[in-house]
């Protein structure tokens, strides 16, 4: 089935120099597949119209499709469809939920959103492996608030150090904010623990769902977690398009942070209400061919199961780990059992840039640098990594390309 | 092994990179001479680099630097140093300006090496533009420190 579903992304037949291309940067962006790529031709040609506006046939069909989306996503990780917000990127959805919670702070939303007010009295719990875009808006909410900001810090082995998780997570914190699924070392957090704790002392919970949601099977109802925010472009589909996933009561009194057209009630000179959610946090025209090309890509994901994608990864992750361990001079960060195929790792007297120049020579395409997370390479003394990150159209001669080619770093640039 | 991976990678360019000529402690303060100093990040990866600049009585320049980062960036910090101590301020600002001009030039510039030294084999960066910013990190701290001894030099 993998073998086959390959030929569906047409990217992958490209040349680079004279080596085929073996793609492993998924973990930054994935391909898409024809079906995704022609979902944008289909609905500019067959059904583009302004959405939830307008009486006339296109625009019902516009409509269908942007709402669609909504279901495709709800049936993938669970909920209604009402739950399903979308957002320019993932980024956004985390600022959507860390600037509401400044915004109710500050007074805004009426009764129901000083559920989220933070003061200097409270924390803000994140942990040390955070991709950047799940970090700063919460010490930016700090700041604003006055509010304390608290990690768990990672072990040697690259998994959440949880000796400390009663006393970072105690009665004061009202956020707590971590990812699913490290972009850096591939480990699988215990959400169910985390959560755990978050509920004792009753803290909302806010996942980055961006490295779990396209590569194995999650549900945020059975999790638990109040908000979580995934992108479209790592999961097969277009770029400009994030979702954030909440529970329905706290995003119908979260204050939104966009405004303007489409997203309120009744508008006079002086005041205005809002809709609920999901109209709530979409001010403005939204990304439609993005979305019904996104419903594409999740019915694909859908389709090919996310249980063999996952299963599919972790057979190349094991291809990865087993390769690397043979080549002298390379360190792999963490060593946790449970995760993903990604696979982040420093090689002894190169640095990270010129491993990837020397990998892209051999059709090789990883990712380098810190990956949007400088406190966690720093807490492992590096200040870069070169990351492969796989995905199901991945197979084992994508890893015996970059393995092959691996090897011959070192001694390229003169190290012994 | 590509001919571009080769002009990129010159063999002057990796033993810059090893052998790193000016990679020394910072004397900050109590450097004897006019003096300034800048610190430098390429936010993409990380890179940095952090490099003071002396001026001394006459006129000679010295370089001393540290930094962590790839090995265009560090190699391109070693020949930066060797070449002020060859060279006016003059000579080097005017190095610094076709040294500019050489890494933004895609590749359609061969670098004379008359006035770039070893400079000039940083000419095959010019044809990655991901990597122009690591050839140029040392070089934007240098300006930046020469120009803070040059002012204090006429304090």
């Amino acid at each position: 089935m993998f073998s086959r579903l390959r030929n569906d992304f047409p990217i992958l037949d490209t040349r680079i120099g004279e080596s085929s291309l073996s793609y492993l940067d998924s973990g930054a962006t994935s391909q898409k597949p024809q079906c995704v790529i022609d979902t944008f031709t289909e609905y500019y040609s067959q059904r583009n119209a302004a959405v939830h506006r307008g009486a006339h046939s296109l625009a019902v069909m516009a409509t269908d499709a942007f709402e669609a989306g909504r279901e495709a996503v709800a049936d993938l990780v669970g909920g209604a469809p009402e739950q399903v917000v979308w957002t320019k990127n993932a980024t956004e959805a985390l600022n959507v939920v860390a600037l509401g919670i400044d915004r109710a702070s500050d007074g805004f939303g009426g009764e129901t959103a000083q559920r989220f007010g933070l003061g200097p009295a409270d924390s803000i719990v994140v942990t040390e492996m955070e991709h950047h875009a799940n970090l700063v808006p919460w010490q930016q909410l700090a700041q604003s608030t006055g509010a304390q900001l608290r990690w768990l810090p990672v072990t040697d082995a690259g998994e959440l150090d949880l000796s400390d998780l009663e006393s970072i997570v105690d009665e004061t914190t009202k956020v707590f904010a971590f990812t699913h699924v490290s972009n850096v070392l591939g480990t699988i957090n215990p959400v169910d623990a985390l959560v755990a704790r978050a509920r004792q002392v009753g803290a909302l919970v806010v996942l980055d769902a961006c490295q779990s949601v396209p590569h194995m099977p999650v549900n945020f109802v059975d999790l638990d977690i109040d908000f979580a925010a995934f992108s479209a472009h790592k999961a097969l589909g277009p770029t400009g398009l994030g979702t954030l996933w909440g529970k329905t009561d706290l995003l119908n009194s979260l204050p939104p942070v966009l405004t303007g057209g489409s997203m309120i009630t009744t508008v006079t000179m002086e005041d205005s209400a809002f809709m609920d959610a999901p109209q709530r946090f979409e001010a403005g025209t939204q990304p439609v061919a993005e979305v019904a090309a996104f419903t594409t890509a999740v019915n694909y994901l859908a389709e090919v199961g996310l249980e063999k994608i996952f299963d599919h990864e972790r057979e190349l992750a094991g291809v990865l780990l087993d390769g690397i361990a043979k080549i002298p001079g390379i360190t792999v960060l963490g060593a946790a059992e449970n995760r993903i195929g990604t696979v982040a790792f420093d090689v002894d007297g190169v640095h990270a840039h010129d491993v990837g120049q020397y990998l892209d020579s051999q059709g090789v395409a990883v990712r380098v640098g810190h990956h949007c997370a400088q406190p966690l390479h720093r807490r492992f003394g590096v200040t870069a990594t070169t990351r492969a990150s796989t995905y199901l159209y991945n197979n084992t001669e994508d890893c015996e390309q970059f393995l092959a080619a691996l090897a011959e770093v070192r001694p390229f640039f003169g190290v012994q | 092994m590509s001919t571009q991976m080769q002009q990129l990678y010159q063999q002057v360019i990796l033993d810059h990179s090893r052998e790193r000529a000016g990679n020394s402690d910072l004397l900050g303060d109590s450097a004897a001479g006019a003096h300034g100093s800048s610190h430098q990040i390429n936010p993409t990866c990380g890179d940095e680099i952090e490099l003071e600049t002396e001026i001394s009585e006459d006129g000679g320049i010295a370089v001393r630097w540290t930094g962590d980062g790839c090995s265009i960036s560090m190699a391109s910090a070693s020949v930066l140093t060797e070449l002020a101590a060859e060279n006016s301020v003059e000579g080097m600002l005017d190095i610094e300006a076709k040294f500019h001009e050489l890494m933004h030039s895609r590749g359609t510039m061969a670098g004379d090496e008359e006035i770039l030294g070893d400079a000039a084999v940083f000419s095959g960066v010019s044809k990655f533009p991901a990597r122009i910013k690591c050839a140029l990190l040392s070089w934007v701290a240098f300006k930046d420190a020469l120009n803070q001894a040059q002012t204090s030099l006429k304090e």
